[in-house]
């Protein structure tokens, strides 16, 4: 990986960390009047994907896409004003923080419902296929989803018809306070499924920004020469709260040292490091970038803030397609 | 074979040649399919030798195997690959043999189909047509037979037609497929074989739009699908004490023609609703609810709805037989409605020539 492409995922990550961030920081005002996934400690797996998928691919993702949506290229002031139920949310306020939509970024959209939008996502590709477009399809799923029978539907289609889509599992243990022991099998892993479809699959650390890239690359690349679908396993952890801007160790579904044990496995500060040891960026170039991000984020938050709220009319348009 | 009455059922175009129910579907199909690249239809047994009651037959050798698919047993997650499909630009055709089966799918068309041009505030559309079979007799039973219009039609964002006659089941099906939004579209078990005047070009029935299949000034029922048929049989034989019926054949759920619906029961003061579907929240109680909304100093005596009672179909003949609404269930609530004494099915001169669990003697089963 060359020092450039290192920097470029660093800030990507970066600047979904610093997005959350604020989220966390505004929420409490009340405003922001949505359900929010937050995917902070997870932006390694959305950095490094994204960053392999040309301008004509397209992304599927799921209830924590807010990563996805940015690391694609979503754009900042539509999704703030989403949050705020504006008018000029990429949903225009029809959707919130669970409904994602850019097209022109190729995010083809963002649902709540664990499983929903994997079919579909596999349906893009096949439909692509069908059309003699040259698209790789990506969906993004948690670790709970591979317990869904849509799940096992879709891989199986994707690999009867060798389509290109790569699913992105983010297994980060937890299905809202219900462990994976509790719902898995012990001693099975959960990329081990998709081996069952014939799909090739691998696993990886999500925390690692690089690992990331590469295998999404090498998952991608084989798409895009019609060898069909791949599935990756990448482990991580969520360090705040299922739903909301909080902490939420001390509930008792997990314990402070296992979110202590992540925190220290954090994927910014780990490729932070490695990027200033090796002399690839300076402290200096990180503080110039980090004002840049936090300048673009005020204004998408003051875009945001002062976007008119839908007018009623709105609430009976978009039912049906003219 | 039962004839739709076409002596009521007035023709429509000059250029009308006689063809079943199935087969005014696959011209319908052909056409749409000729006439579109984006167009592909895909479901359990499409292209087998059966063929779906002949709604598919020959379309494989027509246009490919690309395009005309058999599928995994997976109902939801083939309803989300459809979904898909038709966000990257291609109109599917899913089918399912019967309505029960895509109760399996109920979240991707309700969830996904239903929602995503609402829920990304119009950034795409999902045209999708999805046809259903509604089962009827030789021993169907409760998982085979279930008719759930009112589910979907109770959905935004979804479109929902029961065409009753060949001339709309191709003109309906045509316009469900050039529709961009998601299309349920019903067939009854009974209708497949019928057959009717169908104009050889490719034309459209307006989705929204009800018929008035036949004029009357005394009462008006309401019908849809299959119950269409038993609502003229009832007509004719209302006709005979001088009674006269208007039916208007829903044809399109969702968006419903209340207007058309609402202008006739003004007419005729009387409503019946006559929909095979369960009665407690179903279809029949929506007409007669804008009737009470909208009509009710109109009405001369309460409403009736003609459906079927809340329990589930049997399998045995010898129950199944008290299950389903006939014509004479309409006529009889037509002559309470207007002070008539009830009459027997012989009475009213209905010969049972054939078993009731079958639409015709030629019918032989297995289904």
């Amino acid at each position: 990986m060359t020092p450039e492409i290192r920097k470029k995922l660093f800030y990507k990550m970066l600047r979904i960390r610093r997005v959350e961030e604020k989220i966390v920081e505004l929420y409490p005002e009340q405003e922001m009047r949505c359900p929010v996934h937050l995917s902070i400690g997870q932006e390694a797996v959305a950095a490094g994907v994204c960053g392999t998928l040309t301008p004509t691919d397209v992304v599927f993702s799921n209830h924590r896409a807010h990563g996805h949506y940015l690391a694609i290229g979503g754009n900042l002031n539509a999704f703030l004003a989403e949050m705020y139920g504006k008018a000029t949310g990429c949903c225009q306020g029809k959707g919130g923080s669970m409904h994602l939509v850019d097209l022109s970024a190729g995010f083809m959209g963002s649902a709540p419902i664990v499983g929903g939008t994997i079919p579909v996502a596999v349906g893009a590709a096949f439909g692509a296929v069908m059309q003699g477009l040259n698209k790789v399809v990506v969906v993004f799923l948690g670790e709970g989803t591979t317990e869904e029978g849509v799940f096992h539907e879709s891989l199986n289609f994707a690999s009867l018809k060798k389509l290109p889509v790569v699913f992105v599992c983010e297994n980060n243990f937890y299905s809202v306070y219900t462990g994976l022991e509790e719902r898995q099998p012990a001693g099975r892993e959960v990329y081990a499924l998709a081996k069952a479809h014939n799909i090739p699959s691998f696993q990886g650390d999500g925390n690692d920004v690089e690992q990331v890239d590469q295998m999404s690359a090498e998952a991608v690349e084989r798409s895009r020469r019609g060898e069909g679908p791949t599935f990756i396993e990448f482990k991580t952890y969520r360090w705040r709260e299922h739903c909301g801007p909080n902490y939420d160790n001390h509930i008792g579904y997990r314990t402070e040292a296992e979110f202590q044990d992540w925190k220290a496995k954090d994927p910014i500060m780990r490729t932070q490091k490695m990027l200033l040891e090796s002399g690839e960026i300076t402290a200096a170039e990180i503080e110039e970038r980090e004002g840049a991000i936090a300048a673009e984020i005020e204004a998408a938050v003051a875009f945001a803030k002062t976007s008119p709220f839908p007018e009623k009319p709105t609430l009976f348009q978009h039912i049906y397609a003219n | 074979m039962m004839k739709t009455e076409p002596s009521q059922i007035a023709k429509q175009k000059s250029s009308t040649r006689e063809l079943t129910f199935s087969e005014a579907i696959r011209e319908a199909l052909t056409q749409s399919m000729a006439a579109n690249p984006a167009v592909y239809i895909m479901g359990e047994g499409v292209p087998d030798p059966k063929g779906i009651f002949g709604t598919t037959l020959g379309l494989r050798e027509k246009f490919g195997a690309q395009r005309v698919l058999d599928m995994p047993v997976a109902e939801n997650g083939m309803t989300g690959v459809a979904i898909g499909s038709a966000l990257m630009g291609m109109r599917p055709v899913l089918m399912h043999q019967r309505v029960d089966f895509a109760l399996l799918a109920m979240d991707q068309m309700v969830n996904n189909a239903a929602k995503w041009h609402y829920m990304f505030g119009g950034k795409l559309s999902v045209p999708l047509v999805i046809r259903l079979v509604i089962g009827r007799g030789w021993g169907q039973g409760p998982q085979h037979s279930q008719s759930l219009q009112a589910w979907f039609a109770h959905v935004p964002g979804l479109k929902v037609l029961m065409p009753a006659t060949p001339y709309d089941a191709k003109g309906l099906l045509i316009s469900a497929i050039e529709d961009n939004n998601p299309v349920i579209y019903f067939e009854h078990r009974w209708l497949h074989r019928i057959f009717g005047d169908v104009p050889a070009e490719m034309y459209r029935v307006p989705i929204g739009k009800a018929r008035t299949v036949k004029e009357g000034a005394d009462l008006t029922i309401v019908s849809t699908s299959y119950m269409t048929l038993e609502a003229l049989r009832a007509a004719e034989i209302l006709a005979k004490d001088g009674i006269e019926a208007e039916v208007v054949d829903v044809r399109s759920l969702k968006p419903l023609d209340t207007e058309q619906i609402l202008a006739s029961v003004r007419k005729t003061g009387r409503l019946i609703a006559a929909d095979a579907a369960w009665q407690s929240l179903g279809f029949a109680s929506e007409i007669l609810a804008s009737a009470a909304e909208a009509a009710y100093k109109d009405l001369k005596c309460s409403p009736k709805r003609v459906t079927l009672p809340d329990v589930y179909a049997p399998s045995s003949p010898a129950i199944a037989n008290h299950y389903y609404p006939r014509a004479a269930n309409i006529v009889n609530t037509a002559r309470t409605m207007l002070g008539y004494p009830e009459q027997t099915e012989v009475e009213m001169g209905i010969k049972q020539e054939t078993p009731l669990d079958v639409p015709d003697s030629s019918f032989t089963g297995p289904f």
